[in-house]
């Protein structure tokens, strides 16, 4: 008796069309699972790709080095030494935006491999070394009218930019989020078609009773949004799982990234190898608002796909 | 109310050409509170004829106007409104068999949009009327043929139809429920809705003498 209550109180949005078993309960979350975890990995490359790519524009990219020889001779134009003048020179220029000479230690160390422990003791001239780096929004800077301007304090100054190899390092980097991209939306594409084929499935094991409802006066409308909310719900269960299996690798990934985030970090050294900026130490925080985005992504490709498949199935009705 | 004129079906061939043509030139009205038997021998086209009635198909051929709907014409969202005020009884049930009997009669309410509160007292004295007030929760497929004859009138009726189609809808039934049908049709034709039944059983029809649609291979034959 109680049963029998239980099925005439039943709510309004009942499952007359007896999708809760013909609509691939098990099979397409696990589907959708797995196509999603092929979408939060390409995501991470993606997002991994965008990071360097913005690193070595915006940082590696944007640095330059500046020789002077003979650095505490008098300059020859203005007050000071050479490399006080140069260095003057540089921290005026509004399109630079740091320019640091390095120390006694940090000039023997970058000699070391080359000159052995103590490189002043062969009585060799070492130039002063500046780095600078370029502001944020600047044109690229002109090596060659650079140096011809700081050879008028120091005549025989060399600017040496990293740019171009670094240009081509971004580059390749765009091209690599490009590539992942594409494969994003291939891998959107492989969900839309498996749920598709899932609800044209459900669709002809429900026809019968989907020509009875339809029979009974029920709109397109009616029916397609019965089967896209059993599609958004399933997409959705299978995306979390998906992202949710996905959780180990991106972990392991940015553990294994930890230590280039810190060396690029910046202050960790504006040398041209070490090229500042930051790149992985980005990319973990999108990639956890990506992640998030991911199950709704889903949800919302199961719900428009399975509007798109009914709408056309129904059309064979009058 | 209903109106067709020179209407033709045909299966297969889609253009509307007069090869395959299962229905020809089919013509005749039916004033609003009408009640007509639809007669003929296995394969005059009656199907057919019910098919288009119940929008089931749309002519190939001609203009066919259900109740003040040119279906020949119709949008899909305007046919499916129709549908809702049309009851039919088919011959093979068409019960949902994964429903209980309370949630197929009420099916047609709730596509309707009927709050759900005011559905239970109309499904129940329904089921009530028709005997099967103690197979509320039941599952059509454990029910025999001529309850589900019966469920299937309760899901026909229901909602106040304009217009009743059925389909031999004593085919299944004993006489006293053949005679309860009959009752009830009249009853629900002299308050307005508009009848057609399609039936071999002559007997029947003598009973209840009225005008009758006759068809033979697929052309209309006799009207009244």
């Amino acid at each position: 008796m109680v049963k029998a209550r239980a099925r005439l109180l039943r709510p309004a949005g009942f499952d007359e069309l007896g999708l809760k078993r013909a609509f691939a309960p098990r099979l397409l979350p696990l589907l959708v699972a797995a196509v999603a975890l092929l979408a939060a990995l390409t995501l991470a490359g993606m997002l991994a790709a965008a990071g360097l790519a913005r690193h070595w524009r915006d940082g590696a990219g944007a640095s330059l080095t500046v020789q002077v020889p003979e650095p505490e001779a008098p300059a020859a134009s203005g007050a000071g030494s050479r490399a006080e003048a140069v260095l003057a020179l540089l921290r005026a220029d509004p399109a630079i935006a740091a320019a640091r000479r390095l120390g006694d230690a940090e000039l023997e160390a970058l000699l070391r491999p080359w000159l052995g422990a103590a490189p002043r003791a062969l009585g060799l001239a070492v130039p002063a070394v500046i780095t600078l780096r370029r502001a944020a929004g600047a044109p690229p800077v002109a090596e060659e009218a650079l140096a011809l301007r700081l050879a008028r304090p120091a005549p025989g100054t060399l600017v040496e930019a990293a740019g171009p190899w670094f240009a081509r390092l971004a580059a390749l980097a765009r091209s690599l989020q490009a590539l992942a991209a594409f494969a994003l939306l291939i891998v959107g594409a492989i969900a839309a078609l498996v749920i598709a084929i899932a609800t044209r499935a459900s669709l002809a094991a429900r026809r019968e009773a989907l020509e009875i409802v339809h029979g009974l006066g029920a709109s397109d409308s009616y029916i397609a949004n019965r089967f896209a909310a059993r599609a958004l719900w399933l997409a959705a269960v299978g995306g979390g799982l998906g992202t949710l299996a996905a959780l180990p690798a991106l972990a392991l990934l940015a553990r294994l990234a930890a230590p280039f985030a810190a060396l690029m970090a910046p202050g960790a050294g504006a040398g041209v190898v070490g090229g500042g900026a930051s790149a992985a130490g980005g990319i973990v925080p999108a990639a956890a608002l990506w992640l998030v985005a991911l199950p709704l992504s889903a949800a919302v490709i199961g719900w428009l796909t399975a509007q798109v498949t009914v709408r056309r199935w129904l059309r064979r009705l009058p | 109310m209903i109106r067709f004129h020179e209407v033709g079906l045909s299966y297969g061939d889609g253009g509307g050409g007069r090869a395959g043509l299962v229905l020809r030139d089919i013509s005749f009205a039916v004033a609003a509170g009408g009640f007509r038997w639809l007669l003929g021998p296995s394969g005059a086209g009656k199907t057919s004829l019910l098919r288009l009635l119940t929008l089931a198909a749309r002519p190939s051929r001609g203009e066919a106007v259900v109740l003040g709907c040119p279906i020949h014409a119709a949008s899909r969202r305007d046919l499916a409104a129709l549908r809702r005020q049309i009851g039919v009884v088919f011959q093979d049930f068409r019960l949902l068999g994964h429903l209980s009997v309370f949630d197929n009669v009420a099916l047609p309410l709730r596509l309707a949009g009927r709050p759900e509160g005011q559905i239970s007292a109309d499904v129940t004295e329904m089921l009530r009327w028709v005997g099967l007030a103690g197979h509320l929760a039941a599952l059509p497929p454990t029910l025999s043929g001529g309850e589900q004859q019966r469920v299937a009138i309760a899901r026909a009726v229901i909602g106040r139809p304009s217009l009743i189609l059925a389909d031999e809808p004593t085919g299944n039934l004993d006489e006293a429920q053949a005679e309860r049908l009959m009752q009830l049709l009249g009853e629900l034709n002299r308050l307005g809705t508009s009848v057609i039944v399609a039936t071999h059983q002559t007997a029947l029809v003598a009973r209840y003498p009225a005008p009758a649609l006759r068809l033979d291979q697929g052309r209309l034959v006799g009207d009244g």
